[in-house]
């Protein structure tokens, strides 16, 4: 013990950092606390956690020091020297000083005839979709800044969205959402949709949701073609939507200034929050599932722990669209002018970081962070343009998770891959890491009123559809028949009735019990 | 001002060469990877159903013999061959790959009871009703012999006549000696055609005896007087002795444990126990509906299989109560002796209805040389599926085993009747003074006393 301490003491202090450093990179791969071995009795259970435990505690080392040694990119930065403020640079002036394949990536492409213009990336940053109101479509590879495809809807087009990869992109167009694939072509035509305003397509699930005129949500399954939820939000028109990219969640912002949250099973919404005092203007989700950012008419844009359903901060600004990027960076944008901001010190204070004028007059659209690069794609009214924006985006991609120098043989392994891990539209839930978890035993309580009646219910239904064998030689009169199910329903009803009756006696009883002598306690009424 | 900006080059994120591997790039950011639990959740789904599927474990039925198998031994020195003895007297040795008799050794008068190999697998030992134990010389088994497959007779070496019918045999692990079990347990010397030592205790036939394979000195035998006991050569009288309330009829010491061993019991239930500590058993075995006749041990020492009475070989966990695998065909009768082959990956089983059936030990299994990515991603969908075994789902899938009707019926009555023995037990205990009825744990509720 002693001989330890003293060679721990020994270890020049530049080892001492390093396993500090690497010990709290460790504790981010452990995924939370490990489970407490303490209370267990069950010695061969404890025996096989504690291993598995230890087996944690490894892969979360190791996973430590390969972020730490062997990652092949670097996180880009931005920083001030002297009197200078980083929101006062210009992109002009990074450009100057950034390397040569890096200022070939801010470009400012003007299309004025077209109308306003809405962009989005595929999730591994490589290829961007285009579409301006008019119906000009173009999808473009980044990397190369080749102009893969491009055409004319000659139909107003309000959102795009790229499904599974880039082979094929969904369209909002006037009256219904359109699927094309890479050349162009009209896959699909979902009439059951509606007239859309907003889609978004959650990626494991392989799930198209689209927000239509009427404030109707629908979820389909591209996979299979099927129609999973079609619900009414009963608040009204609303273009305000995006997914939680942690939970796969919907959010609504409306224009009562709620701001509701939707999986596709259930017909209520999860959430429903008061967010601001006129309608919601924009909302954003953190891609580490605990913040989300809302802006309203009313001037403010407010930062929200998704957890706790509380305030962490509100700013008086006017924001048209909000996005979250990859390290954690909100950018703002109202009218021309664009904001970027950071929490310096990973206390959820965001403060200001970057800024960039347009020119005046354009108004933007939409803006949105391109994966794995510091570079923020803005769709306004004049064109898309895109500007650097340094330590926004995450240096380091997984080849199996998204891989921008992805092959043909490599797209289509993981589409397979993708279509044989996809999720069920129930895993969808506000706190996904429930899946696999117990829940704790309910100590004796007796059912709620509410539980009682609709299990009721459902005894009822399954009593109701029961079909019963058709007899001949006149034995299924329709009286009898009509007996028979009554019968069905009266059974299913049956241990319902009874207990209702006996909580009734109980509690007659219990209050006219007096007591008992000791040796006739083992004949007391139990209380169950 | 300082900046910098990501900024990849494609040439290090990219192959020179068409002949190149890919390059892979590793984050293993949490971040990164959404809805893990969902994920791996259905995974876990889809790897229990494919198992389902893939699960065919059923591999052929050795034909030859006229009459039930009543033994088998094990080469330890051959993977490929294993001996069986028939209730008519045949010995047989089969390649499994072939399934083919390679040679006979006939001579048995009456039915065969024991049959073992040496420690170096050059002799073969049988013994039988027929008061004889019969020494063989095991071919040599070449490549070549197969092609021919010619069905060769061989000689006894010795033929040694003794007093009293034998009802099982079995070799030391690392010796010169074997032991029979009849009226009483002899130790034998292959030289000698007396036997060297005797022990007895009690009056009772011993039914099966097995050497310790850690101790090559200790030796466990178990008698119709419902005991079982342990030996030691070096002493000249038995160690220990325990007597059960049901008769076991074969007993297998765990080859990666020496200390342990597990006795498969009249009462349906297999007994694992510690030797050094035999007043409790360690793990009780439950999941048969008749009684166990044979059991032996993987060579992992993780594994067993049994054979029971009620026509259905299963294989357990070492510390699992209950069993992991269940194989029956409608064909398959009484099995009456079991072995797991030297490798771990088959089972054998030989029947009341003169045929030896392979079975693979993990029923869904791929057999043959399996790529390196091949295992990685059977050993993960392995993991997968345990980590998430407990949910309604998987578990559903991962336990559900088609059992024939008569031993579904059986097992569901067993358990109303354990259940309504249980209960009855719980209403006397509640109606008498607190204290008065112990609770006996299941374990220690089947030995009655042991005995020095």
């Amino acid at each position: 013990m002693v001989a330890k301490q003293e060679s721990e003491r020994l270890m020049p202090a530049a080892e001492q950092d390093i396993s500090d450093e690497l010990e709290l990179k460790a504790k981010k791969y452990l995924r939370g606390d490990g489970a407490n071995l303490e209370v267990l009795r069950d010695k061969k259970l404890k025996g096989q956690l504690t291993v598995r435990e230890k087996l944690y505690g490894q892969s979360a080392k190791a996973a430590a020091k390969a972020e730490k040694w062997l990652l092949p990119s670097e996180e880009g930065y931005l920083e001030a020297e002297g009197l200078e403020k980083t929101w006062h640079i210009k992109q002009e002036s990074i450009i100057r000083e950034v390397d040569v394949i890096s200022s070939r990536k801010p470009f400012d492409m003007i299309l004025p005839e077209l109308g306003p213009y809405t962009l989005e990336y595929t999730l591994s940053g490589r290829y961007m979709l285009v579409g301006g109101r008019k119906g000009h479509l173009a999808m473009m590879d980044m990397i190369s800044m080749d102009l893969i495809k491009e055409f004319q809807v000659r139909e107003t087009v309000r959102d795009v969205v790229f499904l599974q990869n880039e082979q094929f992109f969904a369209v909002a167009q006037k009256k219904y959402p359109y699927i094309y694939n890479r050349h162009g072509t009209e896959i699909h035509c979902l009439k059951e949709h509606g007239p859309p305003l907003k889609l978004q397509f959650l990626n494991k699930h392989f799930l198209l949701v689209s927000v239509n005129k009427f404030g109707h949500l629908h979820y389909q399954d591209v996979s299979t073609g099927e129609m999973i939820a079609n619900y009414r939000t009963g608040l009204g028109r609303t273009a305000v939507m995006k997914a939680n990219p942690f939970n796969a969640v919907i959010g609504l912002g409306h224009s009562g200034g709620k701001v509701t949250m939707w999986k596709p099973t259930s017909s209520k919404p999860l959430v429903t929050m008061l967010c601001h005092r006129g309608p919601v203007t924009a909302i954003a989700f953190h891609g580490g599932g605990h913040l989300m950012a809302t802006a309203g008419m009313d001037c403010k844009i407010k930062l929200w722990d998704i957890r706790k359903f509380e305030v962490l901060h509100t700013y008086s600004r006017h924001a048209q669209t909000l996005d979250f990027s990859q390290k954690g960076l909100l950018a703002m944008a109202n009218g021309s002018k664009l904001q970027i901001w950071r929490d310096s010190y990973g206390n959820q204070d965001y403060g200001p970081y970057m800024s960039h004028a347009m020119v005046k007059g354009y108004q933007v659209g939409k803006i949105a962070f391109r994966p794995y690069e510091d570079v923020l794609g803005i769709g306004h009214s004049m064109g898309i343009s895109s500007i650097l924006i340094p330590g926004s985006g995450e240096p380091n991609f997984d080849t199996w998770v998204a891989n921008p120098y992805e092959t043909t043989k490599q797209r289509r392994e993981k589409e397979v891959h993708a279509l044989l891990d996809k999720l069920q539209p129930e895993t969808i839930m506000l706190d996904p890491s429930k899946i696999g978890t117990v829940k704790p035993p309910r100590r004796k309580e007796k059912p709620t009123k509410k539980e009682t009646e609709s299990e009721m219910e459902a005894a009822i239904e399954a009593a109701k559809s029961i079909t019963f064998k058709k007899k001949t030689k006149g034995r299924s009169k329709p009286s009898k028949r009509t007996r028979k199910k009554q019968d069905e329903v009266f059974k299913a009803k049956r241990p319902f009735l009874e207990q209702q009756m006996e909580e009734r006696h109980a509690k007659k009883q219990r209050t006219t019990e007096a007591e008992l002598p000791k040796s006739l306690q083992r004949f007391a009424r139990q209380r169950a | 001002m300082k900046v910098k900006v990501i900024s990849r080059s494609t040439d290090e994120f990219t192959r020179e060469r068409s002949q190149d591997l890919q390059k892979v790039f590793h984050n293993y950011d949490p971040n990164l990877r959404t809805q893990e639990k969902a994920v791996e959740y259905t995974r876990a789904l889809n790897a229990a159903k494919l198992d389902k599927i893939f699960a065919r474990p059923f591999i052929g039925a050795m034909d030859g013999h006229i009459d039930a198998v009543s033994c088998m031994a094990k080469n330890p020195n051959h993977l490929k061959g294993i001996f069986s003895a028939s209730m008519d007297g045949d010995i047989r040795l089969w390649d499994i790959a072939t399934r083919k008799t390679v040679r006979q050794f006939p001579g048995h008068q009456g039915a065969v009871r024991g049959l073992t190999a040496s420690t170096d697998g050059d002799v073969l030992i049988s013994c039988g009703t027929d008061c004889t134990v019969r020494l063989w010389k095991v071919p040599v088994l070449k490549m070549m012999d197969f092609s021919d497959s010619m069905e060769d007779v061989s000689k006894p070496l010795a033929v040694y006549v003794w007093k009293h019918a034998f009802w099982a045999v079995d070799h030391q692990w690392d010796g010169n000696l074997f032991a029979t079990a009849g009226a009483q347990v002899d130790i034998w010397d292959h030289d000698r055609s007396e036997p060297v030592n005797t022990f007895e205790w009690g009056k009772d036939t011993v039914i099966s005896v097995r050497f310790n394979p850690g101790e090559p000195d200790v030796l466990a035998t178990s008698a119709s007087d419902r005991s079982i006991t342990l030996y030691d050569l070096r002493m000249s009288s038995p160690a220990r002795k325990l007597i059960m309330k049901t008769k076991t009829n074969a007993i297998s010491w765990n080859p990666m444990e020496p200390m342990n061993f597990t006795a498969a019991n009249e009462d349906c239930n297999c007994y694992s126990y510690d030797a050094r500590k035999l007043d409790e058993a360690k793990v009780v075995h439950r999941d048969h509906v008749s009684a166990v006749m044979d059991i032996d041990y993987s060579p992992t020492g993780r594994e067993f299989v049994t054979g029971s009475y009620d026509r259905t070989v299963r294989i357990f966990k070492y510390n699992g109560g209950h069993s992991r695998e269940i194989y029956h065909t409608k064909r398959m009768q009484r099995v009456f002796c079991v072995k797991y082959t030297c490798d771990g990956s088959y089972v054998i089983s030989g029947s009341d209805d003169t045929n030896l059936r392979l079975w693979k030990a993990q029923a869904s299994e791929q057999l043959g040389v399996l790529l390196p990515r091949e295992q990685k991603k059977h050993e993960y969908l392995d993991a997968v599926k345990e980590r998430y075994k407990h949910l309604p789902e998987v578990k559903r899938i991962v336990r559900h085993r088609h059992l024939p009707k008569p031993i579904y019926k059986a097992a569901a009555l067993r358990r109303t009747m354990m259940e309504a023995e249980r209960k009855k037990d719980e209403r006397r205990r509640a109606h008498s003074a607190p204290g008065s009825m112990p609770v006996q744990p299941f374990r220690k509720r089947r030995i009655i006393k042991e005995v020095e």
